[in-house]
């Protein structure tokens, strides 16, 4: 391999780049939107959601109930109705997700020592959104009722009994379990990914479209210097959207990065190796630049987005969709970006992801130079 | 005229029976022939005739179906790389990059081809100077006029100074000053002793070769030099008639016994004797022309124009053919 070709195409590439800078543009602006939508818009957490009441007791212990769930800072009162009506029609228009209903005998059957039953009326229409909602009001609840006995307990003891079991929850790595902590990273991944096939699928593609290709292979070049030539220059370009990922993420979204630096950016230009890699081997088979671009964006976006595990946990998939995940580059990048960010761990974790990834990188950078013909047809 | 080439000097290009099929479409059909060291080697024949076909089998761009070949040495075949070290190839598209100024593209090609760093600099002088582009070296290519763009384009294919120039369709789309300076730079490479393949449909072009090979539905139909074309392949008279009404005096012409065919030729008309003896269909010509009222200025032998070898032996494949043709539908 002559490293004077290799350098006369990335030369050459850089060149072409320069000369358009509209999708450099794109190269550079795509990942940001991108991060900025996401991160703001792609959140898991389910806190203010808002709640009607129809108090049909009115007394301080129904009042008391109320007080507590406008306290939480997971619920946000939206008013207090006087039938059923208008509670379904609260839900209809989603003005409210939960609707407590509080029956007349509530205060006098509590006095009396007696279950008091109080109706939760959930909207379901979201599953994930309305376990969580009733996980909430199961735990306010329960901390209702724990108070009541605890006062009824000292009204005839006079002490105060201690728990059979007091747990201390200790939240590791997001302690406020904030969603965007995991997602933030994790939607980097799936970006970069995109960008960097989303580059490369165009160069051998235009060459062919173009009738370049044609005098570039009446010339002895390698197939090797051809590939690894053009790939050096995006590489440059998917590692400058890495560190405005980065940047972003720290900065803007305020993601702890725990872990070293240079070992995330390591790991980041091993897989941008491989994704810059796969987009030359689809436009290398493509031989067309719109069938290649579609062709890498599919290749790339869906898998990272839906089997990466950077949102939707590869755990809960079954187990025929766990082992896809296995050939998808994004799982073991996702892993250890956020290994990296949250959990500020190093090479001595991750080192089965990064071999992983290593070989991804070989494989596909040596299928794309093996399928590289130096001939028409 | 070129001088007549050397004809001991070594065989630098030679296939034996080339075959190219692309599906059931016969590109090439059993092409034969060879090319000397230094030569001007012209190939040719209309478009569709298979010329790109070959020239892209001996670049080692395209495997032939059949059939073998040597190019400088290496088998067209098994070392289609060791070819492309030795040769210099312009396509029939211009395919150098639009978007890089006239030096970059140079200074792709003078990397691709690995030149040192002092020889680069000198060809480069060499290539602008040659295109004429000095001034213009950092005008986007986009920019450049046709004659330039080819100029700059063989500018590139020589750099690295290969002893076979591959040059397909090198003219075409170029206004006939530009292609005059284009045939210029060629006869100065081809004194330097580059061997020089190209492919053409211009008949004017094809004059400027030392040896032609003409191709036709993928067969080479004739093979020589431009004057023995002339006197091998048209062994009857060529008669040129300057007269009034030409479009109408031809059909006269056809149904003489002594004319076999007739065209028109610029302002008048071309016509082929049944013999190599041109007088008897002058005076049946003078006379026919005069009874029916035609003035004729002027009715006399010529030597035959390339035009009208190729037309000739393109005829005589059709006439040939045709019983074939009919066949097969």
């Amino acid at each position: 391999m002559s490293l004077r070709r290799l350098w006369a195409i990335a030369r050459k590439e850089s060149l072409h780049i320069r000369r358009d800078p509209r999708s450099l543009g794109l190269a550079l602006g795509i990942p940001m939107l991108m991060l900025l939508s996401f991160g703001y818009a792609l959140t898991l957490d389910v806190d203010h959601v808002p709640f009607a009441v129809w108090d049909q007791s009115g007394t301080p212990q129904s009042r008391d109930l109320v007080a507590r769930f406008r306290a939480s800072r997971y619920f946000d009162f939206r008013g207090a109705v006087e039938n059923y009506g208008t509670l379904e029609h609260q839900i209809d228009s989603r003005d409210a997700c939960l609707g407590l209903v509080i029956p007349p005998e509530f205060a006098r059957r509590l006095d009396a020592g007696r279950a008091a039953p109080v109706q939760a009326v959930v909207d379901g229409s979201d599953s994930n959104t309305a376990s969580i909602v009733l996980g909430y009001t199961q735990g306010i609840t329960t901390a209702f009722n724990q108070d009541v006995m605890l006062a009824q307990v000292r009204r005839v003891t006079g002490t105060v009994p201690s728990p059979a079991l007091d747990l201390r929850p200790r939240v590791w790595f997001n302690p406020d379990l904030e969603s965007r902590n995991f997602i933030v990273p994790g939607i980097m991944a799936v970006i970069m990914g995109l960008i960097a096939a989303l580059l490369t699928s165009l160069t051998i593609a235009r060459e062919w479209e173009r009738g370049t290709m044609e005098q570039l292979i009446s010339t002895p070049i390698r197939p090797a210097e051809l590939i690894l030539g053009k790939l050096l220059p995006y590489l440059v370009i998917g590692m400058l959207d890495m560190l405005i990922a980065v940047l972003m993420a720290v900065f803007l979204f305020h993601v702890p990065l725990r872990g070293s630096v240079s070992l995330l950016f390591a790991v980041g230009g091993v897989f941008m190796v491989g994704t810059l890699a796969q987009g030359i081997l689809i436009s290398t088979l493509a031989r067309q630049q719109l069938l290649a671009s579609q062709v890498a964006m599919i290749s790339t976006f869906l898998p990272a987005f839906l089997l990466s595990g950077f949102a939707f946990a590869i755990g809960n998939m079954p187990v025929a969709i766990q082992i896809i995940t296995y050939i998808v580059p994004a799982r073991y990048f996702v892993t250890m970006v956020k290994g990296i960010f949250l959990r500020g761990v190093g090479v001595a974790t991750l080192w089965p992801d990064l071999l992983f990834l290593l070989l991804f990188a070989l494989v596909v950078a040596g299928a794309a130079i093996r399928f590289t013909r130096k001939h028409l047809v | 005229m070129p001088a007549e080439t050397d004809s001991t000097a070594e065989i630098v290009v030679e296939v034996r029976n080339l075959h190219k099929r692309f599906g059931a479409f016969k590109a090439v059909a059993g092409v034969s022939f060879f090319v000397r060291r230094g030569e001007i080697f012209g190939f040719l024949g209309p478009n569709g005739a298979g010329k790109s076909t070959t020239i892209r089998m001996l670049c080692g761009l395209l495997a032939p179906t059949a059939g073998s070949g040597r190019v400088a040495g290496f088998d067209i075949v098994r070392d289609a790389e060791k070819i492309k070290t030795r040769i210099g190839y312009m396509s029939q598209k211009f395919s150098l990059y639009d978007e890089l100024t006239v030096e970059e593209n140079i200074d792709f090609y003078s990397g691709i081809y690995r030149l040192p760093k002092e020889k680069k600099l000198e060809r480069k002088e060499w290539v602008l100077a040659m295109a004429g582009l000095r001034d213009h070296r950092h005008a986007l290519t986009a920019e450049l006029s046709g004659g330039w763009k080819q100029r700059l384009a063989l500018g590139c294919a020589v750099l690295h100074e290969p002893p076979i120039l591959f040059l397909d369709e090198p003219t075409s789309g170029v206004d006939p000053i530009s292609r005059r300076q284009f045939w210029d730079l060629i006869y100065g490479l081809s004194g330097k002793g580059v061997t020089v393949f190209v492919t053409t449909h211009h008949m004017e072009e094809s004059e400027y070769c030392d040896r032609l090979g003409v191709i036709y539905r993928g067969e080479l139909i004739a093979l020589g030099s431009p004057r023995e074309l002339k006197t091998r392949h048209m062994q009857e008279a060529v008669l040129e008639i300057e007269c009034e009404r030409p479009n109408e005096a031809i059909g006269l012409l056809e149904r003489l016994p002594d004319v076999k065919e007739a065209a028109l030729f610029g302002k008048g008309l071309h016509a082929v004797a049944r013999e190599a003896d041109a007088a008897p269909a002058i005076r049946a010509i003078r006379a026919a022309l005069a009874g029916a009222g035609f003035r004729a200025s002027r009715v006399e032998s010529i030597t035959p124009t390339l035009e009208d070898v190729f037309v000739s032996l393109i005829e005589e494949r059709d006439r040939a053919d045709a019983p074939q043709t009919e066949v097969h539908r």
